[in-house]
């Protein structure tokens, strides 16, 4: 049974995150990033690394022999600091080890059943497995789905069905139809399909980069009291504040730790037709981080707010100066007597944990489908590799069933289906 | 004759006989009833036993110690292994058969077979009670009693033959159909379907002009089917190849209104591989020829069967178009082709072990679930007379699954997933299929079947010393070894890496046959051929094998796991299509489960929280 492996605790920022990894060699893998480990069902402190060698983390790392396990197969288990620099990098490495995949929903309790390992906990569990996959998991599956990916997985497995069909139209077909297979143009095709997805997976691995946290940018006109509001918020003068218009001619950033989720604030120059060439930097890099950013506080004193961006949430400020109006819609505030800043926090924070929480599901449905396309990938290399037709034929066989746990699994009968459409079959 | 039986088998086609003779096999006191005791074991449709897939099929067959492959050596007249050129398990033992020599064989057979006794008649309903079989009721108004019953009636259900505009109803030509059996399965709530099949004019040879035609020999030396075969003894004759033409295709558009396929008198569903000469000429209409096998149907008998040529053409039409065939310009017509409909019963409504889920002890074998092909039935038969025999002995059924034999392929694919066409095996389905080959079926399934009590003394013998010269020669290979330099002296090219090398491991190299092995150790030379097929098939394949290993072993797992007695509709979690999808499949293992349309990785998990984990076999 191959091994399995996922991040175990909950998604978000936390002190610490736990990856769990079940199944025969799964304890040569833990060893394999941690150097060795400790005695059974111990904690021990281990310096992990990277396959690279690179340093990774400091974490506490156990394992539990197999049998007497929770899933009835050895164990293992890394407590890692909470970063999601880390657990993506780890989850990455465990990927590339021989044998290791992420794991489906669900499956290490499966596996727990399977060897009779079963507990009430278990199937308390199950629950809450089964919700997250009909709405979260689902909707972030469906999403991922209708992009480029989705329709590039579909035309892949179909060039697959095609070269399969004129395999098995030789293998099941050869003494009553008028079958001939080119052997040299189904290499070229599965060639072809090697190629593309290779390119598919250094495209994946760009795309996974790992953002750090959650991005709040505070944007808008000059002297609005952007950096007012991130001295505020920051709890401490990290900007310089003044009052001429201009002043904040780079991007400042602050982090803050909102709900245990990393937020990233940023202070940018007021934007308007540059003053001098300096200016207009500070301005060219403020409008860079507000398309970068997860979240823009638009700022202004006017009520109601004008100009803000699509997708921008309108924050009225000085509203100690200028009086508030309470049929105003948005946020209005005052950084003077503080009024709004608790608001103005718990919707940030609101919003992070959207983000952020969703945002680990979406890695792990990402490293899902990475993993499929690397094992298709694989495949289709070994069956290069081989001569014999059904050996050929089984490579495609594997390979279509990997790319099938992206896109959903097909009719085992569509092989068939295809041939008798082609050939004309039947003595 | 006995009024109380242990089991009845209905149908004396591959299916029954096969049934009857696993049933007396087991030590039931067996009675195989069928219309015309003349009929048993014939040959309804081409003259030959085996293929590709069909040939797997006939070795497992031969591995549970059942009779077709036994009587096929004994009529076979033309032996020919398909795909010698491809790997081992791909390759498919097939033959041309002596239609009179293979009925009286299996008449033979059976006749020699204890327990069990053979009579006349039509079953026209069953005693049911509480949903037991109890017994089986004739036209005649003659009754029996009996533990379990195997229905095999082939095409007999309601069958209706078509030639042009013409119908006759008939379970094969000049055989009465089964009305009543039919009436009896929709009072007790089967699901009833139509199928169709269709068979070609018979021709007489005599009337052949052979010169000029391409001619296909057998094989020059003919492999048997059954490991208790040691030698072929008919002789063998030759099969010629002649082509449709241009001429003739016009011929058969000019009468396409009057076939009863294209005419709309048929509305069942034919195979997709194995179209009528109306179907390859209308779909594929941009090819001007099509094959046509010419096999002769016996030593002394001058019929010719042509394989490719089905139709439900007007008897004169059949005429014009076979004479526009070169080699066929004058020939003559024995007997006009027909297409034959049927009813067929929905195999989702029989559990794994054949056994119908609405009446215990009613067990289906053969075309009546949906299939084709002698092969096909014949596996069906073996088991549901196993089971059926057990049954009434009031043991459990037993199950053959998919990673044993293509034979479990193709019962869980019948009983999962229905049929919508006649369900014909083809190595394709079979995903373990470099595992469960024609060349090691014994290995597979002789020592389980033995298990069962299915398996005579003979074979038992002979099985135990093929295994221990396949256990012996795998040691050997093992221990055997030379480093790239020997082998370079010895003419096998190796990576130059001075890695010593088992001569199993050679044998793994696509460049190095056992041939090449004889050269290096001449004591191997002493192997028979069969095992140096076997071990050369290990060996080549070994590395797939072993990654197939995993797949194989969370298979079995989830085998493992049963889902009886679930009521799917009141799960929570699951949602209301797959409530509905499970209450109608009842998959019976989460493997099973696993196999159906649209189930998620959640719901998996769900029931595999509700399984309960099988006895270990025993």
């Amino acid at each position: 049974m191959s091994v399995i492996f996922a991040l175990s605790s909950a998604g978000g920022r936390a002190a610490v995150a736990v990856i769990r990894l079940s199944g025969a060699g799964a304890l040569e893998a833990a060893a394999r990033i941690a150097g060795d480990l400790p005695p059974a069902r111990r904690l021990g402190l281990r310096r992990l690394r990277r396959l690279n060698g690179d340093v990774l983390d400091e974490a506490l790392v156990v394992s539990f022999p197999g049998a007497a396990s929770a899933t009835g197969e050895d164990l293992a288990e890394f407590h890692v600091h909470g970063s999601r620099a880390v657990v993506a990098a780890l989850l990455e490495d465990l990927g590339a080890l021989p044998g290791c995949r992420m794991a489906e929903a669900g499956e290490f309790s499966r596996r727990a059943f399977r060897n009779g390992k079963r507990d009430l906990a278990a199937l308390e569990g199950l629950a809450d497995l089964i919700e997250a996959e009909t709405e979260g998991q689902r909707r972030q599956a469906l999403r991922q789905m209708q992009g480029r990916l989705g329709d590039e997985v579909v035309g892949w497995r179909a060039s697959l069905l095609d070269v399969q069909a004129e395999l098995e139209a030789e293998l099941d077909f050869s003494d009553e139809g008028d079958v001939a297979t080119d052997l040299a143009g189904v290499r070229a095709r599965l060639g072809r399909l090697v190629a593309a997805l290779d390119g598919a997976l250094e495209g994946t691995s760009a795309a996974e980069r790992v953002r750090e946290g959650f991005r709040v940018v505070i944007a808008g006109p000059p002297n609005a009291g952007k950096s007012t509001l991130l001295n505020a918020l920051a709890g401490r003068d990290v900007a310089i504040v003044t009052a001429t218009p201009g002043t904040t001619r780079d991007v400042l950033d602050v982090e803050l730790d909102i709900g245990g989720r990393r937020v990233i604030l940023s202070d940018t120059a007021g934007l308007r037709d540059a003053g001098d060439d300096i200016e207009a930097e500070g301005i060219r890099r403020a409008r860079l981080r507000i398309e970068d950013a997860d979240l823009v506080l638009w700022l202004d004193e006017l009520n109601p707010v004008p100009d803000a961006p699509p997708g921008a949430l309108p924050v009225r400020t000085k509203v100690d100066r200028f009086g508030a109006d309470p049929s105003a819609d948005g946020i209005v505030i005052s950084c003077v007597t503080g009024l709004g800043l608790e608001a103005l926090l718990a919707d940030v924070g609101e919003r992070a944990a959207l983000s952020l929480d969703a945002g680990v599901d979406a890695l792990v449905v990402r490293r899902r489908h990475r993993d499929a396309i690397r094992e298709a990938r694989v495949d289709l290399g070994r069956g290069l590799s081989v001569q014999m037709p059904e050996l050929i034929a089984e490579s495609c066989r594997r390979a279509r069933l990997a790319l099938g746990r992206i896109v959903g699994a097909d009719d085992p009968e569509a092989v068939l289906g295809v041939v008798f459409g082609r050939f004309c079959i039947g003595k | 004759m006995k009024q109380t039986w242990d089991v009845i088998v209905i149908g004396g086609g591959h299916a029954g006989c096969e049934a009857a003779a696993a049933a007396a096999r087991f030590g039931a006191a067996t009675l195989l009833l069928t219309q015309k005791a003349g009929t048993i074991g014939a040959m309804s449709c081409n003259p030959a036993i085996g293929g590709l897939g069909k040939g797997h099929l006939v070795r497992e067959i031969d591995a549970l110690d059942g009779l077709m492959a036994r009587v096929a050596d004994e009529a076979g007249i033309q032996f020919r292994v398909l795909n010698r050129r491809k790997g081992p398990a791909v390759r498919g033992p097939r033959a041309q058969m002596d239609r009179k020599r293979y009925a009286a064989a299996m008449r033979t057979a059976l006749d020699a077979t204890r327990h069990l006794a053979i009579a006349e008649g039509e079953a026209a309903a069953f005693e049911v009670s509480q949903g037991w079989i109890l017994g089986v009721r004739l036209a005649d108004g003659r009754a029996f009693r009996c533990g379990a019953v195997v229905v095999a009636t082939g095409t007999f259900l309601r069958g209706m033959i078509h030639i042009g505009a013409e119908r006759v109803p008939a379970g094969r030509v000049g055989d009465a159909p089964a009305n009543e059996l039919s009436a009896f399965f929709e009072a007790h709530g089967f699901e009833l379907g139509r199928l169709k099949t269709g068979t070609p004019p018979r021709l007489d040879g005599r009337t052949v002009d052979f010169v000029g035609l391409e001619r296909q020999e057998g094989d020059c030396e003919p492999e048997p089917f059954s490991i208790l075969t040691d030698r072929i003894v008919n002789p063998q004759v030759a099969c010629h190849i002649t082509r449709t033409t241009p001429e003739g295709h016009a011929v058969v558009r000019a009468n396409l209104a009057r076939s009863a396929l294209y005419g709309g008198a048929i509305s069942g569903r034919g195979p997709r591989y194995c179209p009528s000469i109306e179907d390859k000429i209308v779909r594929f209409a941009d090819r001007d020829s099509h094959q046509i096998f010419l096999e002769p149907e016996g030593l002394d008998d001058p019929t010719i069967y042509p394989n490719g040529v089905s139709t439900s053409l007007p008897v004169d039409a059949q005429e014009a178009f076979i004479r526009t065939c070169p080699g066929l310009e004058n020939v003559r017509i024995i007997r006009p082709g027909y297409a034959i409909e049927y009813d067929y019963l929905d195999p989702r409504g029989l559990s794994a072990s054949l056994e119908t889920r609405a009446v215990a002890g009613l067990f289906l074998a053969g075309q009546v679930n949906g299939t084709t092909g002698y092969e096909e039935a014949a596996a069906q038969g073996l088991v549901a007379g196993l089971n059926a025999a057990r049954r009434a002995a009031g043991l459990e059924g037993v199950v053959f699954d998919r990673s044993e034999a293509y034979l479990g392929v193709m019962i869980d694919d019948l009983t999962l997933r229905g049929v919508t066409e006649p369900y014909r095996m083809f190595t394709s389905r079979a995903e373990f299929r470099l595992s469960l080959r024609a060349d090691n079926a014994d290995a597979r399934l002789t020592a389980r079947g033995g298990e069962l009590g299915l398996i005579g003394s003979e074979r038992m013998a002979r099985h135990l010393r093929r295994a221990g010269a396949h256990k012996a020669i795998s040691e050997q290979l093992g221990d055997l070894s030379l480093t790239p330099n020997q082998a370079a002296r010895e003419g096998l090219a190796l990576n130059q890496d001075g890695v010593r090398r088992t001569a199993f491991q050679l044998l793994s190299y696509p460049s190095v046959s056992f041939d090449d092995l004889c050269r290096v150790w001449p004591q191997l030379a002493a192997t028979p051929a069969w095992l140096q097929d076997r071990i050369e098939s290990d060996a080549k394949y070994a590395v797939y094998l072993d990654r197939q290993g995993a797949d194989l072993e969370a298979y079995r797992a989830d085998e493992g796991l049963t889902l009886a007695h679930i009521d799917y509709a009141a799960l929570p979690g699951l949602s209301r299509e797959l409530q509905q999808k499970l209450t109608a499949a009842r998959p019976g293992s989460l493997a099973r489960a696993s196999r159906i349309e649209g189930m998620t990785p959640a719901a998996l998990t769900l029931l595999a929280a509700h399984a309960r984990r099988a006895r270990p076999a025993a």
